[in-house]
């Protein structure tokens, strides 16, 4: 079946059966793999993807459903260079093994861009579904902040 | 460290045949840009400075989240004077000259790296760098305590100065220094001091390729179904259903089940799942956790093979004033790293390729070799980032490469072979189910007098790869206990090593996940046996081992030991050396009802000598995570001979908001290098169970840890 979408501002028409999750669409279909596929099971949020800038978790987001949604992934999160998201997660060292931090990172965007200055009980809350097998959360949550702190000061 | 330079000498001897041609490389996957007459300089098996100033590193660890990525090529960059951000990383493929000094293979693990590599490394880029300033010193006619080198140029007193990548080919035909001067110590600019992440760039763009992420011409994807029951076979199967679906290529049976080849990763995925299959489940079907665990409990009330010999407890204890006897069980754990399982294989007929995240592949080429009936020389592996390894991808007799061997073998296309997340889980190659039995006589003082501990538990089937016969014990089922350091006379060590179809695996430090809680909780109940303070208790019987004193007085002065907590509020210390290094972590626990909270994480390690401190934090991070995953949730249950958990709903894992504030700090004794990959994950079971028992006064020796 013929199926139209919107990512990171290009259109693209993919033929898959309807209720292929779009995570299989961006990594096998379209070449897109920095969107990771944990769990299958929206359980870790490896996959989260932006549609319409709110993050979603593509592994069980079938194809069909996005529909006219403008689909955000970690390729075409920033036009330009790194976001203020990515710069924050370089300068605080977040990652180690880094596979999930495609993932963290979208939640994370998505976060600020509707709650610039998150408490830490809103990180807990957004950022819960995210999973870290390298246990980066110290250095997640503080990236935010300083995310936050960058965004605020106009950087 | 003798062998290590003789290793060294070797292989410069190699390069230095290899320089009277031009230049020696062990191996060029890309060839071209390296081919010989080129005016690259390639004086040994890590360095290659090309004329157009590109200086590439060899990297011939595997990078799983530990920083290797980073660390290593720094090593290099400190003593060749460049600066490790404006380096070409390059991953090695499998060649002998970059096998561990441990074993003859490439492996990444066992805490191993860097301590095994620094040497090597350093003289890798020091003596590159004066083949570089002899070339110069020719050149010029200058003399060679003139010149000196900053930021990949040799600048000569004159003012002269030339690029390493215009002096590459004149020092291509230096002779290879045969006893390379080393850097002193005072003069690092990059070790021992903070360096950030060289991989955090590609990570945080999603640029950095896994080996899921694999894309090739022609590529198909498969899945697998492989035995629910551990150890069963395929019986009969109807695959019609399969073979109709959409893109589906091919299904064919392999030694592990049947597999279904399609043209899309989900594709297979479905088709795997629409497969009708009956198993023989053999005697396996009925084995269940609850009956296993009593056999465990009934083999530990029995005597077994004696490891060592400290004399007969009976007697000893005979005049003690209190016998502590406590038996800690310990579950199945998967490692559930991010990154399921997979491998993509090209047989391209009498030779193939190979990609995958991979710790170990000298052992994936030999052991897909066979598979594929082709010699090992003829299989180029190629190791991409693994999205977490923690010692699965170390797989015994290499499971998921052979596996997508098999599926790939005839086939006239790339095959990538997907886990997923529930084949991932069910997959065995667990951390040892284990119980501990175990005795300790105090005197008046409460000073031990005598220990006698047994084990049971089953093997690392890993180990057969590397000659184990796997009878009477096996060594994981004791480190740490065998070499341990508190002051106690008289120690046994008794084993009984149990056979099961459930495969066992190396699990982020490996024994010592479950040696460090039954001798750091059996330790802080003597301890409060003798009304001692916990600390304070550990210190007097350290005496002999004053590293371990110091991390402890660093700990507890970091976590303010002995200070006044709130309601349902413990602090636990535990420490443990596991890999060289020594590690003491105190954790403060929370319990309200039935719910423990780690709040907070304080840890102080002695790896001897802290390459990258940041790194070094890094992992301590990590691996307390890591642990207290385990500590707090992890458990793998058999029913009817399966696991009963399949994803991270019911395998959970720390997320967030459970995830403790940790602090580090680092004592660089000046000992021998330690590992930093796992020494810090020992600790923090006890740590949390004594924590526990701060807070609540109860006492808890299985895992994970439950308050009733």
């Amino acid at each position: 079946m013929s199926i139209q979408l919107s990512i990171n501002g290009q259109q693209h028409v993919v033929d898959v059966e309807p209720d292929t999750p779009l995570l299989w669409v961006l990594r096998d279909t379209l070449g897109l793999t920095g969107t990771k596929y944990g769990c299958g099971k929206s359980l870790c949020g490896a996959c989260t993807v932006h549609i319409d800038g709110v993050a979603r978790r593509s592994c069980v987001l079938p194809v069909a459903a996005v529909g006219k949604g403008e689909v955000t992934t970690i390729e075409g999160l920033s036009a330009t260079g790194l976001n203020v998201v990515q710069q924050a997660w370089i300068e605080e060292d977040v990652v180690q093994c880094g596979y999930c931090q495609s993932g963290q990172i979208m939640s994370a965007t998505a976060l600020l861009a509707r709650n610039p200055k998150p408490s830490d009980t809103d990180i807990d809350a957004a950022m819960k579904g995210n999973i870290c097998r390298c246990g980066t959360y110290q250095r997640v949550r503080k990236a935010i902040h300083r995310a936050a702190k960058m965004k605020a000061g106009g950087a | 460290m003798a062998i290590k330079r003789r290793e060294f000498l070797k292989n410069s001897a190699l390069a230095a045949g290899g320089l009277t041609l031009g230049f020696y490389l062990p191996r060029k996957a890309g060839a071209g840009e390296a081919a010989a007459g080129n005016g690259t300089f390639a004086p040994n098996a890590y360095v290659r400075v090309a004329p157009d100033n590109t200086i590439t590193i060899i990297l011939a660890k595997a990078e799983m989240g530990q920083n290797v990525y980073t660390v290593l090529p720094t090593v290099v960059a400190e003593e060749l004077d460049v600066d490790p951000r404006e380096i070409r990383i390059e991953q090695s493929g499998v060649d002998a000259v970059y096998n561990s000094p441990w074993f003859p293979i490439m492996m990444t693990g066992g805490s191993s790296s860097v301590r095994t590599s620094y040497e090597t490394l350093r003289k890798a880029g020091a003596s590159a760098r004066a083949m570089l300033l002899a070339a110069a010193a020719a050149a010029w006619s200058e003399p060679l305590a003139s010149l000196t080198t900053e930021n990949a140029f040799v600048i000569a007193k004159s003012g002269r100065k030339a690029s390493y990548g215009e002096l590459a080919a004149a020092a291509a035909r230096q002779p290879v220094p045969q006893d390379v001067a080393l850097k002193p110590e005072s003069d690092f600019r990059l070790l021992g001091k903070d360096v950030k992440r060289l991989d955090s760039e590609l990570k945080v763009t999603g640029k950095a390729q896994f080996g899921l992420d694999v894309s090739l011409p022609g590529l198909r994807y498969a899945a697998v179904a492989r035995p629910p029951v551990f150890g069963a076979r395929l019986k009969t199967w109807d695959d019609s259903k399969a073979r109709a679906m959409p893109g589906v290529v091919r299904v064919k049976q392999i030694p592990t089940g049947l597999a279904v080849i399609a043209d899309s990763s989900w594709r297979a995925i479905k088709a795997r799942d629409a497969l009708e299959i009956s198993w023989d489940e053999g005697d396996n079907g009925a084995r269940s956790t609850p009956a296993m665990l009593e056999e465990y409990r009934e083999l530990a009330r029995k005597p077994g093979y004696v490891i060592q010999d400290g004399g007969d407890f009976d007697t000893l204890a005979a005049t003690a004033d209190k016998v502590i006897e406590a038996q800690y069980e310990f579950p199945f754990l998967a490692h559930a790293c991010m990154e399921p399982l997979n491998c993509t294989v090209r047989d391209h007929g009498g030779k193939a390729e190979i990609w995958t995240g991979t710790q170990n592949p000298t052992l994936d080429r030999k052991y897909a070799a066979a598979a594929l009936g082709y010699e090992p020389e003829t299989i180029e592996i190629h190791t991409s980032f693994l999205g977490g390894g923690f010692g699965r991808r170390a797989a015994s007799f290499s499971d998921f490469v052979v596996e997508a061997a098999h599926i790939a073998k005839g086939e006239r296309f790339p095959v990538k072979t997907t886990w997923t997340r529930e084949d991932d889980m069910h997959g065995g190659q667990y951390r040892p189910m284990t119980v501990h039995r175990s005795r300790l006589a105090l005197d008046k003082a409460g000073k031990p007098v005598a220990w006698h501990n047994r084990v049971v538990s089953q093997g690392l089937d890993g180990m057969l790869m590397f000659g184990s016969k796997m009878e009477n014990f096996d060594d994981s089922q004791v480190e740490g206990l065998k070499d341990q350091p508190y002051a106690v006379p008289a120690l046994t060590l008794e084993a009984h090593l149990v056979k099961s179809p459930v495969t066992c695996l190396w699990w982020r430090s490996v024994g010592h996940t479950h040696t460090a809680f039954l001798k750091e909780t059996l330790i802080d109940e003597a301890a409060h046996a003798a009304g001692a303070d916990p600390l304070d208790y550990r210190k007097g019987l350290l005496q002999a081992h004053p590293r371990f004193v110091d991390l402890l007085e660093k700990v507890g002065n970091m976590a303010g030991w002995g200070r006044k907590l709130p309601a349902n509020t413990g602090l636990g210390v535990a420490i443990a050396e596991s890999f060289g290094t020594i590690v003491a972590e105190v954790a403060q626990v929370k319990v309200t009802g039935k719910d423990i909270r780690a709040e907070r994480v304080w840890c102080a390690i002695d790896c001897g000598f802290a390459v990258n401190p940041l790194g070094i934090k890094e992992q301590m991070e990590s691996s307390i995570v890591y642990g207290l995953s385990a500590a707090l949730y992890g458990e793998i249950t058999i029913s009817g001979g399966r696991a009963d958990q399949d994803n991270f709903n019911n395998y959970p894992v720390v997320r967030m908001p459970a995830a403790p504030a940790i602090e580090v700090e680092i004592i660089n004794s000046g000992a021998a290098m330690g590992g930093a990959g796992e020494p810090g994950t020992p600790p923090i079971f006890p740590a949390v169970g004594n924590a526990i028992f701060a807070a609540t006064g109860k006492r808890l020796r299985s895992l994970p840890l439950r308050m009733a």
